[in-house]
């Protein structure tokens, strides 16, 4: 394989830090060092390898080097009319789509467009030997060998150096549109368990304390029949206020010392936490400002068969997600040796032990 | 490919199987276990030394804590329709069949999930939920007989991948036993887990790293309105070019097949699904939705198709119509099967521009090999399917085939597909693996076979070539003196 003289030096980084056992804390923008534990390392930062390597809009392939920024690869799908379907937060200017791969986090059309990794076709990535090596393609269907491309989303950086990912890109949806029905979190929870068992365009259900706004993308035609069954109140800017909850910009994620994310199945109702709660992807994501000890959330998480995590904090937490089942820790550390065998990477960032 | 080696297995093996599970769930006769010697890739074949087949979850764990006591390999099978020799017994192996775990166990309406046993057949959980408004989305061709659990290993796709996903897209949590026998939960009832994504690991990796126990699946609503478009063509890359256009335009059809004139002309004569025969290419473009978005599709795509140098366009009018339409492609296997006493059939993906290419070099080397060949494509995600006509009374002609089908995958790898879109590879394709994967990254696959199963107990040797086997053949496939395509990445 033909290796790029940044790769090359990435991969001579690695192979001295693994020598010498130095961790290492691979970063690109650093939009997202909020997430995860606090780690210490050497900065591996990826930002110099950047670029579109190749897109083909009518193959709905996007290639990329990791340090290429969001702003970027937005700006060149969108004069093709498509985007990522997953909509992946940035928080800040900047960002990159390795750490965005990194993070593995989706907006608010996931439950219903695919998450990051169901969107990502490939990958090249530097293992903990230093090693360059390519997982998956740039086609659709590739079921040759281990779906290595899918293992490194979310994993933080753990388990290598992502440095270029192809993407499955989408159209941009022709017609798009919001209805706004004010109800309770009781109300608004049933309602959207009501809404998608029908097959209407529902492309985002989010629910603010007060007013649940569903979003409705596809043709013109399409969504104005779905908009005629769902009925309430147009949304005047369809666009602002889906782009504001992801990007947390609205009043809800104001200084708050910490923010909770709770993943629990959608028909979960609402959860017994005092708190304030804002309710995405139809009611399986939910945001809280919650003023109890972390034990007792992961613990409801659980009991909701979901999981919960410390998104933000400006106070101390030893732990951020909720622990692993014992023998998947032990799977977990397997798969983090087989990848790291010095374990160099982000060390700590997910679990301590990890 | 047939091999006589046989292992007896030993009186002690049995009598501890057979105190974990019911005496007659463990065969040993050559006769019952004869059924079992190969799957949907019946060119290999092998009788294994005993087939168990456990009722329940403890019972798969007893078996695979016996099988870890006695060092005795584990090749687990559902339906057994797999193309790849995924499920190719093993000579001295046990082969676990999950057959009878065959219970749909829960459907949850609002949730639109089912919890489902892994020998649950694919079409069966469909069936089940279709009262409800529901579908499990993913029908691969064999989906009235092949099992979700098999899904799950091999990460099938279908006709409806393109809009739909594949199973990995569909699927929520599994319950799998692990290589020491324990019970694992992987992925759960929301939308994520924490740490690592293993439901996409185990999803497609082959029986190697874990027993797929059970499965929850998501379902979508049925959409209420499905409808088909049949385009002809005079020349393949025209076809192609459609697909493009189609694409370009920011439709994405539920479902896009194309069909050349060999696989046209056998289809035809098989169910008279109403295809010209003097096309050489039709593309069938499925749209499925709410009635009106339908409709305004439907005219956008008509309208690229006039605009674009097409035979013939016509639109399935009714439900009735639309099955004949599809019923030729469903039937595309079979069909070629009646004019060939043996088809061979490849599984390559590839970037669709490279559709025009791909085809010419593959007709160029139909002729040098003097081997018929149709093709099948899921135009939509670049899945080719060209079957390889054989007679493997001839001898030596299966043989050419294999090595026919091996220069179509090096081609796809040459345009910067893969060896496998959804078949997975097996035993098929451990040589087409070495074009595609760099020793390096074959080291990686095995280190992650290493953490999940250090005695390499679950299905061995399947899917990952070894470092020697791929020295040898890239040594056999040094053309001229030349590497193939030396100035390819060889991914």
């Amino acid at each position: 394989m033909k290796v790029d003289q940044v790769v090359v030096q990435l991969t001579e980084t690695v192979k001295v830090a693994a020598e010498s056992g130095s961790p290492l804390r691979i970063r690109g923008s650093g939009s997202k060092f909020f997430y995860g534990r606090p780690i210490q390392g050497s900065n591996l930062d990826i930002r110099s390898y950047s670029g579109v390597v190749s897109y083909e809009p009518t193959e709905l392939v996007l290639t990329a080097k990791a340090g290429t920024t969001m702003e970027e690869l937005n700006q060149v799908l969108a004069s093709k009319g498509q985007r990522f379907a997953f909509e992946p937060p940035s928080f800040e200017s900047g960002a990159t789509i390795g750490g965005t791969i990194a993070c593995g986090l989706s907006g608010p059309g996931r439950p219903y467009a695919g998450s990051v990794r169901d969107h990502i076709l490939g990958i090249k990535c530097i293992n903990g030997k230093g090693e360059y090596l390519s997982f998956g393609g740039q086609v659709m269907k590739n079921v040759a060998g281990y779906d290595i491309s899918r293992l490194m989303v979310g994993a933080l950086g753990t388990l290598g150096v992502i440095c270029e990912v192809s993407m499955k890109v989408m159209p941009v949806p022709e017609f798009e549109q919001t209805n706004c029905l004010e109800m309770t979190e009781k109300q608004a929870l049933e309602k959207v368990i009501e809404l998608t068992q029908k097959p209407l365009p529902i492309s985002a259900a989010a629910h603010d304390g007060k007013v649940l706004r569903i979003r409705l993308a596809g043709t013109e035609s399409g969504v104005k029949f779905a908009s005629s069954i769902i009925g309430g109140e147009n949304e005047r800017d369809n666009r602002q206020f889906w782009s504001d909850l992801n990007e947390q910009k609205l009043p809800f994620f104001e200084n708050c010392k910490t923010l909770w994310r709770l993943s629990v199945p959608s028909t979960t109702p609402p959860l017994n936490l005092p708190g304030d709660w804002f309710i995405d992807w139809g009611g399986a994501q939910r945001w809280g400002t919650v003023d109890v000890p972390a034990e007792e959330v992961f613990e409801i998480a659980k009991r909701a068969s979901g999981h919960a995590e410390i998104f933000r904090t400006t106070e101390v937490h030893d732990e951020r997600f909720s622990p692993l089942a014992n023998e998947l820790m032990h799977y977990h550390k397997r798969l983090k040796e087989s990848f790291d065998p010095s374990n160099i990477f982000n060390r700590g960032i997910m679990y301590e032990n990890l | 490919m047939q091999t006589a080696e046989k292992y007896s297995i030993s009186d002690t093996l049995v009598s501890e199987l057979r105190e974990v599970v019911a005496r007659e769930s463990v065969l040993t006769d050559y006769e019952a276990l004869k059924p079992f010697e190969c799957d949907g890739l019946t060119a290999y074949r092998q009788v294994p030394m005993a087939v168990v087949l456990p009722g329940t979850i403890e019972e798969v764990q007893d078996v695979v804590q016996i099988c870890v006591r006695h060092s005795v390999p584990v090749v687990t099978r559902g339906a057994g329709t797999g193309l790849s020799g995924g499920a190719l017994p093993l000579s001295n192996g046990i082969l676990l069949s999950l057959t009878r775990m065959n219970k749909i166990l829960e459907v949850n309406q609002n949730a639109r999930t089912a919890r489902v046993q892994p020998g649950v057949t694919n079409l069966s959980i469909s069936e089940a939920v279709r009262h409800l408004g529901l579908y499990y989305a993913p029908d691969p061709s064999s989906q009235i007989a092949c099992s979700i659990g098999g899904n799950v290993a091999e990460n099938s796709g279908g006709v409806h991948c393109l809009k739909y996903g594949l199973t990995v897209h569909n699927v929520l949590q599994l319950k799998v036993v692990s290589a020491d026998g324990s019970l694992l939960t992987i992925g759960s009832e929301a939308q994520d887990s924490p740490g690592y994504d293993l439901l996409a690991l185990m999803t497609g990796s082959e029986g190697m790293l874990g027993v797929v126990v059970e499965v929850l699946v998501k379902l979508l609503p049925i959409p209420p309105v499905a409808r088909v478009l049949m385009a002809a063509f005079d020349d393949v890359e025209k076809a192609g070019e459609a697909v493009a256009a189609i694409i370009g335009a920011g439709i994405i059809p539920a479902g896009l097949e194309m069909m050349d004139n060999p696989a046209i002309c056998a289809a035809e004569d098989f169910v008279h699904a109403g295809y010209p025969k003097d096309a050489e290419a039709i593309l069938l473009c499925e749209l499925d939705g709410i009635t009106e978005e339908v409709q305004d599709q439907i005219e956008r795509i008509k309208q690229l198709l006039m605009q674009l140098d097409v035979t013939d366009v016509r639109l399935a009018e009714d439900e009735q119509a639309r099955f004949r339409f599809w019923s030729g492609r469903k039937a595309a296997f079979p069909a070629v099967g009646r004019i060939s006493p043996d088809y061979y059939c490849i599984d390559g993906t590839i970037p669709k521009k490279e559709l025009g290419r791909v085809l010419q070099k593959t007709r160029e080397l139909s002729n040098e090999y003097g081997l018929r060949v149709a093709n099948v494509f899921h135009a939509g995600d670049g899945n080719l399917h060209p079957l390889i006509l054989y007679d493997a009374n001839n001898e030596g002609e299966l043989e050419r085939t294999e090595s026919l089908g091996e220069r179509i995958l090096e081609l796809c790898v040459q345009v910067g597909g893969t060896v496998t879109g959804e078949h997975g590879v097996g035993v098929e394709k451990l040589s087409p693996m070495c074009l595609q994967f760099e020793d390096e990254t074959l080291e990686q696959f095995h280190a992650v076979k290493h953490a999940w199963d250090p005695d390499e107990l679950l299905n061995p040797g399947k899917a990952v070539p070894t470092l020697a086997r791929c020295a040898e053949f890239n040594s056999m496939h040094v053309h001229h003196g030349n590497i193939p395509f030396p100035d390819i990445e060889r991914f």
